[in-house]
């Protein structure tokens, strides 16, 4: 039983970062903002959570230049796209090409050296309890912000004041602006906390799921955390479900590759892919739900009139 | 600080022209601030990234061998962004027309004849525009966004060719290595001056088709169409465009020139089906198509300029001693400045230095 346990565990260590980037990615998104920069916010934070680790000895160090450098580095695309209204889908991509060619230079120097794991949480007696010990009581603290911060954004948005602000600019930004709330303000303040987040995904990637640096180790898990918030009609808990599912799916994956079977490798490592067209065919063949769902502002610049 | 925009009553001539200029200069400075944190010599690194490869006959020769798949994938992508359907899955649609077209002569190895070059590019058109036709069926039929899906469409396609190449395509001669038989001669793009240097006939067809689409974008009823419903999807159906049909006609041609730059790649530049044929030429094309102001002369020049990056990169490394990685960051940099230099053509930028007072909109 303690391989059912096993399993759980990676599958869960495996939807961590996920889940963590799209959170970050929902908030950026229900203000209005359409940021496909998630996988290059993603390789900026595994890149620097890496080598501040290597260079200061602490993981922790690391997870705080991870978020640090991944709201920094939205705010490239906060200045396009917000204060010069530049059009969103193009200025994301090149946070993504600029992402990954920017964390390959800085990465160089630590290309095959050894990382630092983060240690996961141990407590006596509890962490030992046969079948759920470990699951419970002895994952990586990332793991618990991750539930935690899923929690928090669900709390903020539907049961706070700011939160019902941050939505109303989301569907609706000229009547935001009329009502006189700063929408570029929290529009930044939302992209930034995107920022953060794909950050601290990144870090998880480089501290804990493979502590080592690869060049282009995020291997497109930020487009798939923007998929699972369309999976997730753009709602925190659903977001929790589909990245367990993904992780579900790639470690399943893992696990026939080691079996064998006869499939080619190639086609198992290509299941997560296809398991992203596939669920995002699913949820977005209901025109009318999917317009019901999507915040009404996504994707279009807002210049405030004076 | 704040930065103020006021719309244009109509967007600027003079920036329209200026912008790409003005991002190319901006790359530059910030290059230099790279080269000065990298602890280089700011003018010596710039001129071995951006001026040498010039010097050499060889490496103009080279020069167009990477700006020849990145014009043609910018031109379809310059109709593609212009209509408003974000094809981000150049790079697949490129493997699978080098897959498609490699099965030429690697099934029949003996069927070399005149006719074996044209079908093998042919073959890779369909390749590419096949691959980009799913985001398009998915699109249509399911609604589905096809940003994600091409993007996704594009890990595929690598992990496909990776398959292919080490495992039913290989040559079984090739002592376990990865990668096909070569080309017989016949099967591959000519050299246009083999004395001198590597150029083969792509650019030349990269350049044949950046006329033929530019002169359908500025001449015909199917180009007037293109910007009508990229600009006013709503206008468009109203002249009784049909949306439906423009997101086909875009993904399947973005896809086949994709697709013919990709066996072009395969059977100009590297004579065998490799287990990766692209350094990314499918997403740099992303760029060459922006910095070219989506107009397909726009990307002939841009095409040149980008791949002068990847040439710069190769140079910077052996001469300098700097990563290959800073052609990248290039690349990106440039696609940033681009992006926001085209705010000056349609609005005034003013930076505010003091709160501005009783202004409509409350200061939060």
């Amino acid at each position: 039983m303690d391989i059912a346990q096993n399993i759980l565990l990676t599958i869960m260590t495996a939807a961590t970062p996920l889940l963590i980037a799209a959170i970050g990615e929902l908030v950026v998104e229900r203000s209005g903002v359409l940021n496909l920069g998630v996988e290059g916010m993603m390789v900026i934070g595994a890149v620097c959570g890496f080598a501040a680790t290597a260079l200061s000895g602490s993981p922790w160090i690391g997870i705080l230049a991870a978020v640090g450098a991944g709201a920094v580095f939205s705010l490239l695309f906060g200045v396009l796209t917000l204060s010069l209204a530049a059009n969103q889908v193009a200025t994301g991509l090149s946070l993504t090409l600029l992402g990954l060619g920017l964390s390959g230079m800085i990465g160089e120097a630590f290309v095959g050296s050894a990382g630092i794991k983060l240690a996961s949480i141990q407590i006596p007696g509890l962490t030992e309890i046969p079948l759920v010990g470990r699951l419970v009581f002895g994952q990586d603290p990332i793991f618990y912000f991750s539930l935690i911060l899923t929690g928090g954004v669900a709390w903020f948005l539907f049961r706070t004041r700011a939160g019902l602000t941050l939505r109303a600019i989301g569907d609706n930004h000229a009547s935001a602006h009329a009502l006189g709330i700063n929408v570029l303000k929290i529009r930044y303040l939302a992209v930034m906390f995107g920022g953060a987040c794909a950050g601290l995904a990144g870090a998880h990637l480089s501290l804990v799921y493979t502590p080592q640096w690869v060049e282009n180790m995020t291997a497109g898990r930020g487009w798939i955390a923007l998929a699972l918030v369309v999976f997730a009609s753009w709602r925190p808990w659903r977001v929790l479900g589909g990245a367990y599912l993904f992780g579900a799916v790639s470690i399943g994956q893992l696990h026939a590759q080691a079996l064998g079977f006869g499939i080619p490798s190639q086609f198992l490592s290509a299941l997560p892919y296809v398991a992203t067209i596939v669920v995002l065919v699913i949820i977005s063949r209901d025109r009318r739900l999917t317009l019901m769902n999507t915040p009404a502002s996504l994707g279009q610049p807002f210049v405030p009139d004076r | 600080m704040r930065i103020e925009l006021q719309k244009r009553p109509v967007p600027s001539r003079l920036f329209a022209v200026l912008s790409p200029f003005i991002a190319l200069g901006l790359t530059l400075v910030a290059g230099a601030i790279l080269f000065i944190a990298l602890g280089k010599n700011p003018f010596d690194a710039l001129y071995s990234f951006f001026i040498e490869p010039l010097t050499e006959v060889w490496s103009i020769h080279e020069l167009t061998v990477k700006a020849a798949p990145l014009i043609l994938i910018a031109v379809g992508l310059s109709v593609c962004y212009r209509s408003n359907n974000w094809n981000i899955g150049a790079e697949g649609q490129f493997i699978m027309g080098g897959i498609l077209g490699s099965l030429v002569p690697i099934l029949l190895p003996g069927f070399q004849t005149w006719l074996t070059l044209p079908l093998m590019l042919v073959l890779g058109m369909i390749g590419g525009a096949a691959w980009g036709a799913i985001p398009a069926y998915l699109k249509t039929r399911f609604n589905t966004n096809e940003i994600l899906t091409s993007l996704m469409l594009v890990y595929i396609a690598q992990l496909y060719l990776d398959w292919l190449a080490r495992g039913v395509l290989r040559d079984p001669n090739g002592n376990n290595f990865p990668g096909s038989i070569r080309f017989p001669d016949a099967a591959q793009l000519p050299e246009i001056m083999p004395s001198q240097g590597s150029a083969h006939y792509g650019i030349v067809l990269a350049l044949l088709a950046a006329v033929i689409i530019w002169f359908m974008l500025r001449y015909t009823l199917n180009g007037f169409e293109i910007k009508v419903l990229g600009a006013n999807p709503r206008a468009g159906r109203f002249a009784g465009f049909s949306q439906n049909r423009m997101v086909y006609f875009s993904f399947l041609l973005s896809g086949a020139l994709a697709g013919l730059a990709g066996i072009t790649e395969v059977s100009g530049a590297i004579g065998q089906l490799r287990e990766t044929i692209s350094p990314g030429y499918g997403f740099t094309a992303i760029i060459v198509a922006f910095l070219g102001r989506l107009n397909p002369l726009g990307a002939i020049a841009a095409g040149f300029m980008l791949a002068l990056t990847y040439l710069g990169g190769e140079a910077a490394q052996m001469t300098l001693g700097v990563s290959d990685k800073v052609g990248r960051v290039f690349q990106g940099l440039l696609l940033f400045f681009v992006l926001g230099c085209d705010t000056l053509i349609n609005y005034r930028v003013r930076l505010v230095w003091r709160k501005a007072t009783a202004t409509a909109g409350g200061q939060a």
